[in-house]
């Protein structure tokens, strides 16, 4: 093995500078609320303030209903579209491509004019309704996120043959998705549940046009009137979104791997 | 990033499980209903919270206060205040590709073909990961601590140094400072989209170029380049649809200050302030169209690209 080439070095100091940076001044000027010293002061303000812990409930209830919801959409269709149906494989992979193509502002300004007030479905008109909406467009936001972690899963077990056994043993298909296939493809659920919630739990375009509590609401607000607090929201945020990609890091780890039939 | 769906469609596609389809259910006469019912879900949500709310737009960009047909609202984006919004939006999204690419590309090279310790490329990885899901509104807050008037190095620079960056013209609230920003989530989503590609081009071809006699300098211009060039260029088209269609950074940071396209729209749907809804649509269409004919040119070119690097 040759040595390190020393332009690698350089090119690897100057990013870790860029992207270092950044977090260390966030970090050191929400530590400085107080002239002079540090404290821990803005931590504090936020996460005692009662519209923090409110939005922040909101958005994790709504990251979680978004990801059953989600889950219930997308495993029936991957497990159907791999077992019994390829030939709509085309349909629904442009279909999960479709979020990447439409910008979400797009899509929250067709709902606002979908299902509004005087519409044949008026979702807009009741806090539930729009909730549920809120919800709706975040599941389409992480549908190609949760479509590959299932995808993906259901690639590394055998499908066809657990399908087999369970309907030999008497299973209908309600239970084979239930307690056969998804036990099966559990950790690749999960890893798409969490990139779901590191997406949804800050998500500010959505929330803030359907007039939703949500946090990335209230971290925008907070931005618009004061110094040292948004930084403090910052590292929480970032501290969440390193949790959730950590959490998927360790969960690939615990993989399953029963291989697929090679017949 | 998305490497996954297509072997899956790929595996799939093998004879082998297609025939294990055929015997069971049998293609020839057709599929039973019951396997559409468990797709039927995805696909009615699909058109009902994708396709149609996008169509609706569409088709009002050509419905005028009347609520007859008419090419009046696409006309009328051609006011001065929506044509700056849309050079703007071009120019922030292009710079933001082009040095999000580039940076990203020498980074990725370095940790793959710099024979860096192999701690180091998986700490990337893992970093560029979190990063690119680093956007929205915190990363607004953190590059105002960094680079905003009493950020860090605003103030460092100043105090230290005695060289006044927004003296000397620098704005975080501007064109230079919200492309700054948003290669924050740039940079990382190129190394993740990349790392592949370059991993797919073979030490034997080094090889074979310095048996050769050919300089480094040669191998990447005649060999490593031109392997790469269809997934950069994807890569490129993508990142600029990704910042176009951003607008939280933008709001957290420059508030209404800066008029890119969404900003305007947000600002349209929350008050029709342009006073004409067809035309918020026909906002929204040009951005559906811009951001779709980038997508278009990456999905195109990545398929055409990973030929070459299987």
């Amino acid at each position: 093995m040759k040595r390190s080439k020393l332009w690698a070095w350089i090119i690897l100091i100057l990013g870790a500078l860029y992207f270092l940076l950044p977090l260390v001044a966030t970090l050191l000027f929400s530590l400085s609320i107080r002239r002079g010293t540090y404290s821990l002061d803005a931590y504090t303000n936020v996460v005692q303030a009662p519209a923090f812990q409110q939005t922040f409930t909101f958005s994790l209830v709504v990251g979680v209903a978004t990801i059953v919801v989600g889950l219930l959409i997308v495993v029936p269709a991957a497990y159907f579209v791999r077992l019994r149906a390829p030939q709509l494989r085309p349909i629904i992979e442009f279909v999960t491509l479709l979020p990447l193509i439409i910008p979400p502002i797009i899509l929250v300004f067709g709902y606002i004019r979908m299902y509004n007030s005087s519409s044949l479905l008026p979702l807009t008109n009741t806090a539930l309704g729009t909730n549920i909406l809120l919800t709706l467009a975040y599941v389409a936001l992480a549908l190609p996120y949760m479509y590959r972690a299932v995808d993906t899963g259901l690639r590394t077990i055998d499908v066809q043959t657990l399908t087999e056994a369970a309907n030999i043993l008497g299973a209908n298909t309600l239970t084979i998705l239930v307690r056969v296939i998804f036990p099966n493809i559990i950790v690749a659920v999960l890893s798409g549940a969490f990139l779901t919630l590191a997406i949804v739990i800050g998500e500010f375009t959505i929330a803030s046009l359907l007039n939703r509590p949500a946090f990335g609401v209230y971290m925008q607000n907070v931005g618009a009137n004061r110094a040292f607090e948004p930084a403090a929201l910052a590292v929480i945020s970032f501290v969440i979104t390193w949790i959730a990609m950590g959490m998927i890091q360790l969960l690939a780890r615990f993989a399953p791997k029963t291989a697929p039939r090679t017949d | 990033m998305s490497n996954n769906t297509d072997s899956a469609a790929a595996n799939t596609a093998t004879p082998a499980s297609a025939g294990v389809v055929l015997s069971r259910s049998g293609v020839f006469t057709g599929v039973r209903w019951g396997d559409y019912l468990g797709v039927a879900p995805f696909l009615i949500f699909a058109v009902m919270f994708l396709v149609v709310p996008t169509l609706y737009l569409v088709v009002g960009a050509f419905i005028g206060r009347d609520g007859t047909f008419t090419f009046q609202n696409i006309v009328d984006l051609g006011t001065p205040q929506i044509v700056s919004s849309f050079w703007i939006s071009i120019r922030i999204s292009t710079a933001s590709a082009l040095l999000g690419s580039l940076f990203g590309l020498l980074i990725a090279l370095a940790i793959i073909r710099g024979r860096l310790p192999s701690a180091i490329r998986s700490t990337v990885m893992t970093f560029s990961g979190v990063a690119s899901n680093f956007a929205g509104i915190p990363l607004a807050f953190a590059f105002l601590s960094t680079l905003g008037r009493l950020g860090l190095i605003t103030v460092i620079l100043k105090t230290v140094f005695g060289f006044d960056m927004y003296k000397a013209g620098f704005n975080i609230l501007s064109f230079w400072g919200l492309t700054i920003t948003y290669c924050y989530f740039q940079i990382p989503l190129m190394i993740l989209i990349i790392a592949p590609a370059i991993d797919g081009l073979k030490k034997e071809w080094n090889e074979a170029a310095a048996t050769l006699g050919a300089t480094p300098y040669q191998f990447w211009r005649y060999v490593g380049l031109p392997i790469l060039w269809p997934n950069l260029l994807g890569t490129i088209s993508l990142l600029f649809a990704n910042a176009f269609g951003a607008i939280a950074t933008a709001y957290a940071l420059t508030g209404s200050s800066l008029n890119i396209v969404p900003i305007v729209l947000y600002a349209q749907i929350r008050g029709d302030v342009l006073n004409n809804p067809g035309l918020g649509a026909a906002l929204a269409l040009g951005m559906i169209v811009i951001t779709a004919v980038a997508n278009v040119i990456y999905l195109v070119i990545r398929t055409r690209a990973e030929r070459w690097l299987k």
